[in-house]
């Protein structure tokens, strides 16, 4: 898969970055982790601010407006959505690749059909590990398939 | 969708075509078990269009699922047996109902809109492709426009009856 990332990605991205960071998400960290080059990152996030998602400031980073937090919350829950229903609905072993593969072209109103038939928790998106890159509380359930 | 998302591989493509498959499943399996949750009085007093709608989107929703089936198994990838789906998404519709009439109908449209947003954004996506996939890219773009008319069709339908009801 090339690695093209939406404005929805990044967005995830910094919301991850900042809660691990608890400040703001330096460029290079957001490029690191999208797998993308600064260029493309500083692009992006001149884009994010012009649209009033994020906020950045030199040699600082980048921090999500309020909006800009409520989209990558959204954004975070369509990805838990894609991430259990190919773990626990079609059994994909490598459900964390696939589901980056798959997050660009699921619509949030598609995964919220998709989220009628997976037992998602309460506290979601909250439990998203970011160093995992996946919900904590998955795992357990694989587990438990596969017994 | 965002600009710039393709699809390029037969591995994403099959498990697009699965995601199309269980939301196929789900209209599917939420007309079915309306129409099987309502009382003799209430199946009495429902319009006939109702009824008849109901009937018709599960038929469409089949056919569908089967026209997408056929295309996963010709694809060079990984699969999983769809009866395991099946039963999971009737296993969770057995525990949902809508309130009245106009649920039903409104329930209906949204699967019926989801359903064109999903074909809509995938055949986007394999049309921005230069990937090549194990299946024949014409015919894969033209059974996917097919579906998406029909699920186009199929939402004015329940937008129509909905409307004269209001």
């Amino acid at each position: 898969m090339v690695a093209v990332n939406t404005a929805d990605q990044y967005l995830k991205a910094i919301y991850l970055i900042q809660r691990v960071e608890n400040g703001p998400a330096a460029t290079g960290a957001l490029a690191d982790s999208l797998d993308v080059s600064p260029a493309s990152a500083n692009e992006m996030i001149g884009k994010l601010q012009e649209r009033e998602l994020v906020d950045h400031e030199k040699y600082k980073g980048v921090s999500l407006t309020d909006e800009g937090i409520v989209r990558a919350r959204e954004g975070l829950q369509t990805y838990c959505i894609i991430e259990r229903f190919l773990a626990n609905v079609l059994e994909v072993e490598e459900f964390r690749a696939e589901a980056r593969e798959l997050e660009a072209v699921i619509d949030e109103t598609v995964a919220e059909r998709l989220d009628t038939i997976i037992e998602r928790e309460p506290q979601c998106p909250d439990c998203f590990d970011p160093e995992a890159d996946v919900c904590a509380l998955i795992d357990l359930e694989i587990e438990e398939l596969a017994d | 969708m965002s600009v710039g998302t393709t699809v390029t591989s037969d591995q994403q493509l099959v498990r697009l075509l699965q995601i199309g498959v269980v939301l196929e499943e789900v209209v599917e399996a939420r007309a079915a078990y309306h129409y099987r949750s309502l009382s003799d009085e209430e199946r009495e007093a429902l319009d006939e269009r109702i009824v008849e709608l109901l009937d018709h989107a599960a038929e469409e929703s089949a056919e569908h699922r089967a026209r997408l089936e056929r295309l996963i198994d010709a694809l060079d990838a990984e699969s999983v047996a769809f009866e395991e789906i099946e039963t999971l998404v009737r296993g969770h519709y057995g525990q949902t109902k809508p309130e009245d009439f106009d649920g039903i109908l409104y329930d209906q449209l949204h699967g019926e809109e989801t359903a064109y947003k999903f074909y809509d954004d995938l055949i986007t996506a394999i049309e921005e492709s230069d990937a090549q996939f194990s299946v024949d890219r014409d015919r894969l773009l033209s059974v996917l426009r097919d579906i998406r008319e029909e699920e186009r069709e199929g939402a004015q339908e329940v937008a129509d009856i909905m409307e004269e009801r209001e």
